[in-house]
């Protein structure tokens, strides 16, 4: 075996590529299922429980986990905060993979995929908040693919074209911001249907501003958490500016997001006095509802900002991963858990096994994605022939 | 335990008053926060 057949072959058979792969293997397998046996094949959704772990999971935690982009983009281009620059790209390619795969796995999910354009050819009227979901997240798609397509023209050296992409970042960070203040609210109102099926103390008419509210600390956790990682395991790939920024990022951000968190724990209280549920809290629900607010909200919105305090980044860091924890806590609360609460257990919805591993594909897919394009086009920093 | 109204205005005056007396303790507590969150700024600054 020559050297280099002996190289390849290392490169290729690495843990990361074993693991993925089999995952991806098993996916395509239960994807195979899905389309042609059917929704019936491989998932326990019923009339009881038309949506699942893939609205739930892949839908509503995509959605909330991907506000980095917004956030971010928000913070530098309209606040002017030139410090944090270095993470724009990063946290536009993670909102735009993100939206992507909720797309993605949507197609799983809607019974007859092939429907999903319907809404902007013959929808039921505007004053749908699915219409409004379905348009937001198509156009803010479309407006992270425009914000990202910088980094690949680079990477294949279409100058003219970049140059155009460029001009273009401050009216697509406004229309980034409008679209998700938009959707990212509508997705919590999409639950204002169901007041008799979801727990009193997860509904509220302020479901909306819960979920936008929630959706900003997510962007900001995702942001710092999504940093460290990239930080462990791409940091040869970042060029000095980049470094240099980091801590300024980790600091910043977890300074906006304790106290994002702890406005959020007041206006969730406030909605337990406006519905006068505190009665409910010593039930069972009632202490899971107090392990996701003390646990999920008003711990973490501590620790950053004891982090923030002492400049202890490594306690933001691992705040950051928590108070992401929380919000996929929280999303699935809402969509899952506390909803149809007061179904007999025979009748509560548990996603199948098959349901699991599609939501471990697509998120491995994700990662795959991720790791291909921050290894070839600059992301983590900036391409030596375009330092403007 | 649950209380029971029998109007709505009951309802309302009951968890309104609660809601206003929570806003104000928030005004409060949030401001307190702020200062506990940028309260070592200047030193880190000066140390800087």
């Amino acid at each position: 075996m020559s050297d280099k057949a002996a190289i390849d072959h290392k490169t290729w058979f690495t843990p990361f590529n074993a693991i993925s792969g089999t995952i991806i293997i098993i996916g395509i397998v239960i994807s195979i299922l899905r389309f042609t046996v059917g929704l019936g094949a491989v998932t326990h959704l019923s009339d009881d429980n038309p949506w699942g772990l893939w609205i739930g999971f892949d839908l509503l935690v995509g959605v909330a986990l991907a506000a980095g982009g917004y956030v971010t983009s928000a913070a530098v281009y309209l606040f002017g905060m030139k410090k944090f620059h270095s993470a724009v790209r990063p946290a536009v390619l993670t909102g735009f993979l993100g939206y992507s795969l909720v797309v993605f796995a949507l197609t799983y999910d809607v019974g007859r995929p092939w429907r999903l354009p319907y809404p902007f050819i013959m929808q039921q009227g505007t004053t749908s908040l699915l219409f409004e979901v379905a348009g937001c997240v198509a156009l803010y798609l479309t407006v992270l693919f425009l914000e990202f397509v910088p980094a690949p023209l680079e990477w294949l050296g279409f100058k003219k074209v970049r140059e155009l992409a460029v001009k273009l970042t401050l009216p697509l960070t406004v229309l980034g911001v409008v679209l998700s203040t938009l959707h990212q609210s509508s997705l919590g109102a999409l639950y204002l249907i169901a007041p008799s099926k979801l727990h009193p103390l997860w509904y509220s008419t302020y479901l909306p501003v819960f979920f936008f509210v929630s959706s900003i600390i997510a962007g900001l956790s995702m942001v710092i958490y999504e940093s460290a990682l990239s930080h462990h395991y791409f940091a040869d790939k970042m060029d000095a500016a980049h470094l240099q920024e980091s801590e300024g990022v980790t600091l910043g951000f977890g300074k906006a997001a304790s106290l994002i968190l702890a406005g959020y724990f007041t206006i969730k209280v406030m909605g337990i006095a406006g519905g006068d549920h505190w009665h409910l809290l010593g039930t069972p629900y009632g202490l899971w509802f107090l392990v996701e607010m003390i646990g999920f909200v008003a711990l973490p919105s501590f620790l950053y900002a004891v982090g923030v305090r002492n400049k202890d980044v490594t306690l933001i860091k691992w705040t950051a991963a928590w108070t992401v924890l929380g919000i996929v806590i929280n999303r699935l609360n809402v969509s899952l858990i506390a909803f149809n609460w007061h179904l007999p257990s025979a009748r509560r919805y548990f996603p199948h096994w098959m349901e699991i591993a599609t939501s471990v594909f697509i998120v491995t897919i994700g990662i795959v994605l991720f790791r291909f394009i921050v290894t070839r086009m600059p992301v983590f920093y900036e391409h030596p022939e375009y330092k403007d | 335990m649950e209380t029971i109204y029998y109007t709505y205005q009951d309802f309302y005056t009951h968890t309104k008053g609660i809601l206003y007396l929570l806003m104000i303790v928030s005004l409060f507590g949030i401001a307190g926060f702020w200062n506990f969150l940028t309260g070592k700024d200047d030193d880190n600054k000066e140390n800087e």
